[in-house]
């Protein structure tokens, strides 16, 4: 089971004659990840690592009956890419690209939205599903499967949360980044309902930071919704106000986004908040 | 990026929104050869808010006078910022002031219209004394925010006849100027009713960074300084703090938690520095460079954890330029045998611990700098 991305996946890769795109592609295909089809305008016909290249998606689709695209275009032709996926009702899009405007971003999502298909991403490390597959550029190596669902906002954080989960033998179902963006196409709220309705998983990490509101909405369907145990960790306790730390969205901006507002309203919805990366495994497993 | 007040009402007039007619100035001299009706407003440009309440707004009703205050604003610190620019600009009889403003809604991911007939005053203050005072719309991205969208806006602010004509035009004007600017916030505060007419008193204009290279003959960035440019200018991202040990890391996430961590075990950063996912030896070797420029640094901590990023490159990039002050390395996850085997040979020790490292990294910040000491 798992949520968004698992056996039944059959991945495009948009983008896949690139450096990133060639390289993740590998190992993508190395975590059993069945990626059927490529994506480049003007490559059609051309293989990488004996997956098909097409000029189109449509294409790509009618030849390959691929059913969800990971977007690893360059930030000016991502918009684009990722419509063209949503043109095809190609679901999930997962757009990995970092620096895409925000502007683009509103309207990939809205055109989603209409589609009736989900967006991950963007400025996002992917979707992985632990034994199943991969989709984007989560390190393989560190996950097990498991009932452990996460969902973060940030990549290396996840990296070194899954890694620590792993050696305390917690395994995960799915792990969903959703990107450091201001407007990212799935929300902790979304992924929350997700692994609220797996089977597979029973216990959640949310794995949050400064900046916006995404978390103090988390905690609210998390009181009102989520049934099973919920950690979590809020990244940037002693961030200063007003800079970009790095994520285009990690920034306070007036009262708005501190992390202590976010734990706050994540304690108040019975949600058990390490102070460091490393306390988080020790909370999941007492209360699994 | 942030715009200042002139810069904003320069592309303002761009697009057709009314604004004051003014000019701007660096030295107090300056104001005896503008051309411009008095009384004037003499108003400091910087960054942060508040300046009114700081003394950064005048009236002045003779050029004289003008100059005076011109020279009292210049060199004035508002927040922490040193005021070099002032917009000297005709002033307004103001009988009535409003909010209007289009944001980028994290949220709603999409564009809302926020305006409020209680303007003159942060609308955050707005929000948390009278949120009843504030009208809200959505806008489709794909429509745009359409005149009759900005009609129902103006009817709740209770505009009418003439002057709901003149708020629509400036409603949808300023729609315009936000998503063809890329703007993830373009606000007029005051919007005010001055002579019959509304008028745009101050402006405000946030700019989408990821969307900079679609814009010509935009002003330089002011809100970073001179190291965090040139960081950025390497594809660093890099934030100056006032603590006294510098931080590397890889991830902006992580290099949050590094500082946070530091914090926990009592101490406190220097900077912010993510060398990006799949850092390069090269990378590393610039991040360091920068990391140490900052003066009255005690001690370095490097956090790497190698997802995309592969530990010896890292260590590569250590080796070849070696930290200058106590360092505690933290090194782990994608190639860490090499990594740490190639820092071994270097003579230069790194731990696999998080934890143990922030604490290491503490304790050498705390060390006295000369030997023989404790």
């Amino acid at each position: 089971m798992a949520v968004l991305v698992g056996r039944q996946t059959r991945l495009l890769v948009q983008g896949i004659t690139g450096y990133q795109g060639a390289f993740h592609t590998q190992l993508m295909l190395d975590a059993g990840t069945r990626v059927v089809a490529g994506v480049t305008p003007g490559k059609g016909g051309e293989r990488v690592h004996g997956v098909p290249v097409f000029d189109t998606v449509e294409e790509a689709v009618r030849g390959t009956g691929a059913n969800a695209s990971v977007v690893f275009v360059p930030a000016r032709f991502a918009r684009d890419a990722a419509l063209e996926a949503i043109a095809s009702r190609l679901d999930p899009v997962v757009v990995i690209t970092e620096g895409m405007p925000v502007h683009d971003a509103i309207e990939v999502v809205a055109y989603a939205r209409r589609q009736g298909v989900r967006v991950v991403g963007p400025n996002g490390p992917g979707v992985t599903t632990p034994g199943q597959c991969r989709v984007g550029i989560m390190p393989t190596h560190l996950f097990r499967p498991g009932p452990v669902g996460i969902v973060s906002r940030s990549g290396t954080l996840t990296y070194e949360i899954v890694a620590g989960l792993t050696r305390a033998g917690l395994g995960q179902s799915t792990a969903i980044g959703l990107g450091g963006d201001p407007v990212v196409g799935t929300s902790f709220v979304d992924a929350l309902e997700l692994f609220g309705a797996d089977p597979d998983t029973r216990a959640i990490v949310l794995i949050g930071e400064i900046g916006g509101s995404a978390e103090e909405e988390a905690a609210r369907y998390i009181a009102e919704r989520v049934r099973k145990p919920v950690a979590a960790y809020i990244a940037g306790r002693t961030a200063p106000r007003g800079k970009r730390m790095g994520h285009a969205g990690a920034v306070i901006s007036g009262t708005e986004g501190t992390a202590e507002h976010k734990v706050a309203a994540l304690e108040a919805a019975g949600v058990a908040v390490a102070p460091i990366v490393s306390g988080v495994p020790a909370l999941v497993a007492a209360r699994l | 990026m942030k715009l200042h007040e002139y810069q904003a009402k320069e592309i303002f007039a761009r697009y057709g929104l009314p604004v004051q007619r003014g000019a701007v100035v660096e030295a107090a001299e300056q104001v005896a050869g503008l051309d411009l009706r008095y009384p004037v407003v003499v108003k400091a440009q910087v960054l942060v808010g508040g300046r009114g309440k700081a003394g950064g707004i005048k009236l002045a009703s003779t050029p004289t006078e003008a100059e005076a205050k011109v020279r009292a604003i210049l060199g004035m610190e508002i927040q922490g910022e040193r005021v070099s620019r002032v917009l000297v600009a005709e002033a307004a009889e103001i009988d009535a002031e409003y909010y209007l403003a289009f944001v980028t809604d994290r949220s709603a991911r999409g564009v809302t219209a926020v305006a409020s007939a209680a303007g003159g005053v942060e609308i955050e203050t707005v929000a948390h004394t009278t949120p009843e005072k504030i009208v809200r719309g959505a806008v489709d991205p794909f429509l745009g925010f359409q005149p009759f969208q900005a009609r129902s806006l103006g009817r709740r602010l209770g505009f009418a006849g003439p002057h709901l004509a003149e708020f629509e035009r400036i409603c949808t004007t300023l729609y315009r100027l936000y998503w063809d600017e890329d703007a993830d916030l373009a606000e007029i505060n005051p919007l005010a009713l001055a002579g019959g007419h509304l008028l745009c008193v101050d402006a405000k204009l946030v700019l989408d960074d990821n969307a900079l290279y679609r814009h010509q003959n935009l002003p330089a960035s002011e809100e970073m300084t001179p190291l965090e440019r040139e960081a950025r200018s390497h594809g660093l991202a890099y934030v100056e703090l006032d603590g006294d040990i510098a931080v590397i890391g890889n991830g902006a996430g992580l290099v949050m938690s590094t500082l946070d961590l530091l914090a926990h075990f009592g101490g406190r950063a220097a900077n912010f520095l993510d060398v990006g996912g799949g850092a390069s030896a090269e990378a590393m070797q610039t991040a360091l460079e920068i990391a140490q420029r900052k003066s009255g640094i005690r001690a370095i901590f490097i956090n790497i954890f190698g997802g995309i990023t592969r530990c010896d490159d890292v260590a590569r990039g250590i080796v070849e330029n070696p930290p200058r002050v106590p360092a505690s390395i933290r090194l782990t996850g994608t190639n860490e045998e090499e990594g740490q085997r190639i820092l071994r040979q270097a003579g230069i020790v790194a731990g696999l611990d998080a934890d143990e490292a922030a604490r290491a990294a503490v304790e050498l910040a705390r060390r006295p700098p000369r030997r023989g000491d404790g």
